[in-house]
Parts: structure tokens; sequence; C-alpha cells
């Protein structure tokens, strides 16, 4: 079966000559749809880098980026904007919700671009908000809103487009451990519910441990891949 | 796509809504401006042509002494007589010819009085002048000849004497002399200088200069020309006859003045159109100016929006649909402030000609060409941040702070 996401041999360096910085070094990584893998390392390892590669929001300087199966390398920046609108969910670690407005209206945002008809968006963004346990918020501001229920927005505007893959970057960093391990468990949920692909990159090993994958950057190259034990 | 960009556009605008007022703020000035000078210019002009239509087409005005500007003695010149006026209408050119005298007057009706000008003239005057009787007869040959003591008034002095009552056939005094109101005038509304035409008490010239001056002076001679005569031949015939009549030697000057009326109200109507022309410009000036204060606080805007632009590129907006939206945006505002700038110039035009005492004369062209000019200026300086919005990098802008 063709694996979903496929990093071949990627390098990403930034600057020129001297200057010349490697953010990735030859990185080989594959990913079959349904896994919900955890990026980890230091800062300044890639795994950032690699992140913006598989999201579309960034191009490998070498190597090759396959999106099912599909050779990415040459799409120009609206063709890239198609991937992440049709394909891909965006859960940050600062939420990134539009300020001073609604919840529903964050939720319709993907939706708008996708060119849904306004019915179809408030039904579809509706369900969203209710997947996530926000019932009832959908008119609140995000600054009406704690930052756990600011996540499940950012995470029900996610699913609102439809995605293959969910893309978290630290997406528990802004928040305590209660409503992290609540965070954790809805992304789990989604992932073994919905079938939907979730990288995530996080610092703490505690948060990893709810994904099934463990892929360890190290100055630029992947020091580590294993399955992470369920006792965690 | 677009009905939903403009419905983004009037969202944002929305949320902002205090630098959304002062973003449009220069837009509303200068259309309103410009809006506001035309619509006033273009009350005046047709106040202008009105007045041209009331003092008849093709009207000579003569008076004694040589052309003066401005203020200063005239120049010491003999005056004209009745037989002048009696002289220029044997005058083939003239349609009508009116001898005219002025003199300030109380009139007084029972208990209310009116300072006023007396004109002493003839029948002639009516025909010369433009005026309309509303009510009563004009004076008779006979009443001309003697100087009766009977006058026509006009519709300011009829609703200070007399309120709501009928003139005619009352009795009013001028000065001290009692005189019988014969005749009422057709309100004609204020003149080319803001004057009230409609204060006078017409009298016979004889009787003013007999009863009320006591002197034979006529200070001018109207002549109305046949409509077939051309302004430039009528005044040569006419002033061949009074160079004659006043016994002026050849290659010596003219020792009276004859003024073509339509040539003042032309000139008016120039000098009125250059004024609007020149104030127009200088509105439009601002409504570059309210542009670039568009453009200025869009610009501010896409860096104050980073990070909403990066997520709206996340989730799968285009450089072009993020370009549409800050281009739309500008354009709503620009076009929001031409329509509030159209509302107010309209109101202040308004307001100008009621207490200028001029036509209100809105004009749709004026107005459509201010609406488009305002789209025209969103989309011209609304262009260049949204370019910049469009440009950035998703990753820079969702990093931003």
């Amino acid at each position: 079966m063709t694996p979903l996401i496929e990093l071949r041999n990627v390098t990403r360096s930034y600057g020129k000559g001297e200057a010349e910085v490697r953010a990735l070094d030859g990185v080989n990584l594959t990913i079959a749809a349904g896994e919900f893998v955890a990026i980890m390392g230091p800062s300044g390892s890639g795994k950032s880098t690699a992140m913006n590669i598989i999201g579309c929001l960034d191009r490998p300087s070498s190597g090759q980026f396959l999106f099912k199966g599909a050779e990415l390398q040459g799409l120009n920046n609206d063709q890239r904007a198609l991937i992440r609108r049709n394909y891909l969910g965006f859960v940050f670690q600062g939420f990134n919700l539009l300020p001073r407005t609604t919840a529903l209206e964050n939720v319709e945002l993907p939706l708008i671009y996708k060119g849904i008809a306004p019915e179809a968006r408030l039904s579809v963004a509706r369900a969203a908000l209710a997947k996530v346990g926000l019932q009832g918020r959908e008119g609140h501001d995000p600054s009406q809103l704690s930052g756990g229920q600011q996540q499940r927005v950012a995470i029900a505007r996610a699913l609102a487009g439809n995605p293959s893959v969910i893309l978290a970057d630290e997406p528990t960093g802004n928040l305590d451990s209660h409503r992290s391990h609540e965070i954790m468990l809805l992304l789990q949920a989604l992932n073994r519910d919905e079938g939907i692909t979730i990288v995530m990159v996080t610092h703490e090993m505690d948060i990893a441990a709810y994904a099934n994958r463990l892929v360890v950057f190290t100055d630029g190259l992947i020091t580590g891949d294993s399955p992470v034990k369920v006792a965690a | 796509m677009l009905w939903e960009t403009v419905r983004l556009a009037f969202r944002a605008i929305i949320r902002n809504k205090l630098r959304s007022f002062l973003t449009v703020l220069g837009v509303v000035i200068g259309v309103a401006a410009v809006i506001a000078m035309v619509t006033v210019g273009q009350g005046s002009s047709a106040q202008v042509s009105a007045n041209v239509a009331s003092l008849g087409t093709n009207v000579l005005v003569l008076r004694p002494g040589r052309q003066t500007m401005g203020p200063g003695p005239r120049e010491d010149a003999p005056q004209f007589t009745l037989r002048d006026a009696e002289a220029l209408s044997d005058l083939t050119v003239a349609a009508a010819v009116a001898p005219t005298t002025t003199t300030a007057a109380t009139v007084v009706f029972g208990g209310a009085n009116r300072s006023t000008q007396i004109t002493g003239s003839t029948a002639g005057y009516l025909a010369a002048s433009n005026w309309q009787l509303a009510k009563g007869r004009s004076f008779s040959e006979a009443e001309e000849r003697g100087g009766a003591a009977v006058c026509i008034i006009g519709e300011t002095v009829r609703q200070s004497l007399f309120g709501a009552g009928d003139p005619v056939g009352q009795a009013i005094r001028v000065k001290s002399v009692s005189c019988t109101v014969i005749g009422l005038f057709s309100p004609k509304g204020a003149g080319s200088f803001g004057q009230d035409q409609d204060d006078i008490v017409l009298m016979p010239i004889r009787a003013v200069q007999k009863r009320l001056e006591g002197k034979d002076d006529v200070e001018r001679i109207t002549v109305a020309l046949k409509k077939s005569v051309t302004a430039e031949r009528g005044t040569r015939d006419i002033q061949n006859l009074m160079r004659d009549r006043r016994r002026i030697g050849i290659g010596k000057d003219d020792d009276f003045s004859v003024t073509n009326m339509a040539e003042i109200a032309s000139m008016l109507t120039s000098i009125n159109s250059v004024l609007t022309g020149l104030l127009s410009s200088v509105a439009a000036v601002s409504l570059l100016v309210g542009g670039i204060g568009i453009m200025n606080i869009m610009l501010v805007s896409v860096t104050e929006r980073t990070r909403e632009i990066g997520i709206r590129l996340a989730v799968g907006a285009t450089s072009g649909q993020v370009l549409t939206q800050f281009l739309v945006e500008a354009v709503v505002l620009s076009v929001l402030g031409g329509v509030i700038g159209i509302a107010l110039g309209l109101a202040l035009a308004y307001g100008a000609s009621q207490f200028m005492t001029i036509p209100f004369a809105p004009q749709v062209s004026v107005v459509a060409l201010a609406f488009c000019f305002s789209a025209f200026i969103g989309v011209v300086f609304g262009f260049f941040p949204a370019r910049r919005a469009a440009k950035l990098d998703p990753i820079d802008a969702l990093r931003h702070q």
C-alpha cells in the first residue's frame, strides 16, 4: 500500500556558502495512513522544519516529498494551498484563532475557501464543534473561551476541512496538564475513531506517549523511530 | 466567492469600527467637498442663467457719463431727458424703451411702513425688465404723461404693507404723496447679487420727478431690442443717435455708456465656473490625500493582521484569495466613505443653497462620478497593501507576534 507521507533523503538548508545552515540533513521518513506519530527532539533539531515540509508550507532544498504517492516538489504556492485546503488540518501551540470572530466563524474558515455553500458550511461547522464537545459555545469569541476550549475550536477547524492528516505543532504547549490530557484524549479518539492520521510535534514525553509511534530528531537527522508502549 | 469575500470584508470593517471610520474619513471629506463645491457651483450658475432670463435676453442700458469701473465720482456729463427716450423709441431696433429714475423712500399703509426703492419709469419698463403683472394693470398713457400718483408694487412690498390683503385700489403714502395702487408684479426672487428684486414700487417717471424729487433727471434708459436685432447693431444705432443728440464731434469719446446686460450675465457665469473649477480641484486634492490615508491604514492593517493572513494561508487560502480579500476590503471602505461623503456633500450643498438663496441643483452625473472615483481610489491605494499581504510567507506569518 502506498504510504500517505514519504520523505526521501530530504534536506533543507537556509543561507548560502559559509553561513549555510542545514536544518534537515537527509531525512527519510514514511508515515502510513491512520498512524499517530509523535516527533520529539531538542530545539533546532529540524522537527519543525520537517513539519513545515509535511504541511506544504515549506519545500525541501533537495530530496523528494511524496504525498499519497505523488511528488509535490514541482508544485507552486497556489497548488500547495490546494493540498492544504483539501488534505491537511493544522493545530498550533498558540491556537491561532481569529480574534473577535466567533468559534463558529473560525471553524467555517477552511470551508469558505473550499467554496462550500453557507448552509452546508454551517451544519459542517456545527458538527465539528459538537465533535470536540463545544455545543452551545458556537457564538463565543476566543477571548471568552479557556485555553483548552480555544484549542478544541482549533481542532474543530482542522476537522471541518475533512482532512487526511492533522498536523499538530505542540498542541498542549500552552495548556496545564489537566487540559493537555483532555486535548490528547480528543486527538487520540479522532485518530482511532475517524482514522485521521496525526503527526504531532512535542517536547514532553508524557504527551508523546499518547501517540503510537515516536520519531526523534537530532541535528537534522532522525535518530530514533520506535513504537510507543501502550503502558504509558 | 466574490460575494463571500465582500461579506468577509464587511465583517473585518465592522470588527474595527473606529479604525474603519478614521480610515475613510479622508475620503468622506474629499468626496463631500467635491460634491458640495460642484453642486453649489451648479446652483449659482443656474441662478445666473435664471437672472439672464429675468433681465430679458436682449437688453441694453444707457447711463450718462463714460463707463467707470468701481467706486469714484462719475464724470460730469449731461443727464438724459425724456425726449432722449422718445427719440430712442423711434429707432427701428428698439422694441421697448424705459427711461428710469430711482429714489429711496418710505411707503406707508395704515400702521405698516417700509423703506424701499421707488422706481420711476414708463409702461415700457415692464417689457424691458421682463416684469409680469400678477394683478391689476399697467400705467395708461394719460397717467404717464400727467405724472399721476399711481403705482405698481412688488410682492415684498405687498407683504409688508398689506399682509394677506389685496393691494389693488388701495391708497398708500409715498413720502408725502398719496398714491393709488393699480397693479401687483409677479414675484421674481433674488437678483444676481442677492438683492431682493421684489422690493419695488414702480410709479410713472414724471410722478417721481415732479412729486418726489423735484428735478427732471433720467438716471438711465433701458432699451429692449427687437428679437431679430443683434446687440452689436443695437448698440451701434443707439450710440449714433445719442452722439447726434448730444452733439459729440467726430473723434471725441462718448459721454454716455451703453451696457449689454447679457454680456454682464455671461461674464458672471464664466467667473462662477472658474471659481467652481478651482474649488473643486482643491477638493479633488483632498480626495487624493484621503486615498493615501486609506493606503496608509491598509498597510498598517496588513502588518497588524500578519498572523491572521498566516492562518488563512494555512487553512488553504491561495495568495490570490488573500489579495482579493484585502483589495475588496479597501474598495468597500472607500466606497463606504464615498457614499457617506456624497450624503454629507449633498447635505452641505443643500444648507449652502438655502443660506445663499440659490437653487439646490444636485447632479446625478457628479454623484455617480464621485462614487466611481472613490471605488477607483480603493482599487489604486488598496492594491499595494493587498499585494504585500498576498506575498507573505505562511511560516513567517504564523510565527509573527
